[in-house]
């Protein structure tokens, strides 16, 4: 473990863990790992308010990884600040280990399982729902990938969040601008993306999603806002800190070879 | 037995702070008596019901016991993999609450027949399945579902069901009921077709036939121990429901016997397979299928 309030060391680490992870077991995802990597990081190293030693306490801050299929770096991040051990991020996929390729709540730190995409915000709407209603102050995080915004049950939760005033609901997307199996542009253009939430009521903030200040300073914009819920539209790179992988849709599926990891780690810069 | 059961609820929840309901904005001269006495343990999030079960589960992950309501395949098939994902697999306390199931709404059409959930929530793990067969049998689910904490299905009828246990349950949740008892042939109901079971029954009795009767307003899990020895104790079994004939009560009861090696004479009396176009009400729809005595007698 490092220091996690360095978050670009901790952005580093997780890459590593990602890449080495996915090349290990030959699994997908890779590239949506690393585009989140920087959010992770300064979530996990600034913001939520979090006891590895106390996972269920109760007045912890919430955060659902609504894109499950980015387990690989989630699980690093919980690694890195103590929830599981760094060592059994090796197991990663493997047969009889606890670290399936979608998160899961086997592990300790994981708020939901998720896997199949528009699922996790209308969960975390109903745990700002319960916050709200019982004055609790605890903050509920949602992540989610831009293709999963092509999900109606997400448009649901934003309208539900947005009746019911859930200040305390922050989903962060993850707008690296590539799904599944296209451009989000070709594919179901989410244009204007800023204005469909600030039309749907919510606070809607947009970043530099691996801007580390930009992260932070947008989560302590989020203190003032006492009535709406919040959006961080984070524009991101998919593959971001691998040249090779760097806005190339391919990098969602396959996984590196020994040599490509190499390189991916000497450009990243994490050796660990 | 749609109102007595929100009736029930609104009384458990009174006591239950924890216990919320939610619907999809249907409820209408039903659940005002929930949303009138107890409004902060209500909420109607709009005619959403993906986002429903999620809010839902999330309410439940706080710490609450969730009851979510609405019409037939609206809280069911709509959102089933929600249901699948974010109750089942996280063992939820929250509570499906489906009124009009069966053929409850006939003349509206197939889009409001409720005739695939049994087997479809059946599948589901961590799921108890349970299928009233009138305003008492709903009434005492209530508590026995909201006391299990985990993840539950109340397939209701719509309303005006006739009360079939007029002195009240004979045993309690979650055994079988036994309304009848012979020796010929035992007809295993789920829901309110178990009225219809009943009046089968009477008919063969003056035929010489000596019938037994039970209702499992529980049926999943199902009570292995009664259905062996009703196995045993008949010439054989004829399962009634108000479902289709693939994957429901029947199918759950003819693979556990499968299951187990029992040797038994069965049928099934059940919704076939077909898609009719012709409308009519429930009972108009119900009385389209071949008797229920006349598929008793040929299994004897």
């Amino acid at each position: 473990m490092i220091n996690k309030n360095d978050t670009p060391a901790l952005a580093r680490r997780l890459r590593g863990h990602a890449l080495r992870m996915t090349g290990k077991s030959k699994s997908s995802h890779i590239g949506s790992c690393l585009s989140i990597a920087d959010i992770l990081a300064v979530l996990y190293g600034q913001v939520l308010n979090i006891d590895p030693q106390h996972p269920s306490w109760p007045d912890r801050d919430r955060l659902i990884v609504s894109k499950g299929h980015a387990a690989a770096i989630v699980y690093a991040a919980l690694a890195e600040t103590g929830f599981i051990s760094v060592s059994e991020l090796d197991s990663f996929q493997s047969d009889g280990s606890r670290l399936s390729g979608h998160v899961t709540t086997s592990i300790p730190g994981v708020e939901f399982s998720t896997g199949s995409l528009g699922h996790g915000l209308p969960v975390a709407a109903g745990l700002a729902f319960a916050a709200k209603k019982s004055g609790a102050l605890w903050r509920t995080y949602c992540i989610l990938s831009d293709g999963e915004m092509d999900e109606g049950s997400n448009w649901e939760a934003i309208q539900f969040a947005q009746h019911h005033n859930l200040q305390q609901l922050v989903a962060i997307i993850d707008y690296n601008k590539i799904q599944s199996f296209g451009s989000v542009e070709d594919v179901s253009n989410l244009e204007p993306f800023v204005d469909k939430f600030k039309s749907f009521n919510w606070n809607t903030i947009e970043i530099d999603g691996h801007s580390h200040e930009a992260i932070a300073s947008a989560c302590q914009h989020i203190s003032r806002e006492t009535k709406r819920p919040t959006v961080i539209i984070a524009n991101t790179i998919k593959g971001k800190g691998v040249s090779f992988m760097e806005n190339r849709l391919e990098w969602h599926y396959r996984s590196v070879n020994d040599a490509q990891l190499l390189q991916a780690i000497d450009e990243i810069g994490s050796s660990s | 037995m749609r109102n007595e059961t929100i009736e029930a609820l609104t009384q458990y929840a009174r006591a239950n702070p924890d216990v919320m309901l939610l619907t999809a904005d249907l409820g209408f001269s039903v659940l005002e008596v929930m949303r009138d006495n107890l409004p902060n343990q209500y909420v109607n999030v709009g005619v959403s019901e993906q986002a429903m079960i999620g809010i839902a589960s999330g309410l439940a992950l706080a710490g609450h016991r969730v009851a979510v309501y609405s019409i037939a395949n609206f809280p069911t098939l709509r959102c089933l993999e929600q249901i699948r994902n974010d109750v089942c697999y996280h063992n939820l306390p929250v509570t499906i609450i489906s009124v009009g199931s069966g053929l409850a709404y006939g003349s509206q059409g197939y889009t409001h027949h409720g005739i695939e959930d049994i087997g479809i929530m059946s599948m589901l793990p961590n799921m108890t399945v349970t299928c009233p067969a009138d305003p008492m049998e709903a009434i005492a689910l209530v508590p026995y579902l909201l006391d299990r904490r985990s993840p539950s299905y109340l397939r209701l009828g719509r309303s005006g069901e006739a009360v079939l246990h007029k002195d009240g349950l004979r045993t309690p949740l979650p055994e079988p009921i036994e309304m009848r008892k012979g020796h010929d042939i035992a007809l295993l109901a789920t829901g309110a077709i178990l009225g219809r079971a009943l009046a089968a029954a009477d008919a063969l009795k003056e035929q010489g036939i000596s019938v037994s009767v039970y209702s499992f307003p529980v049926i999943k899990p199902l009570n292995m121990n009664l259905l062996f020895s009703v196995a045993n104790a008949h010439r054989a079994i004829l399962t009634v429901e108000e479902h289709s004939i693939h994957g429901g009560f029947g199918s759950m009861i003819s693979d556990h016997l499968c299951e187990h090696n029992i040797q038994c004479r069965i049928g099934k009396w059940a919704i076939p397979d077909t898609l009719r176009m012709k409308f009519g009400s429930q009972s108009f729809l119900l009385d389209q299928i071949e008797p229920i005595t006349t598929k008793a007698l040929a299994l004897l």
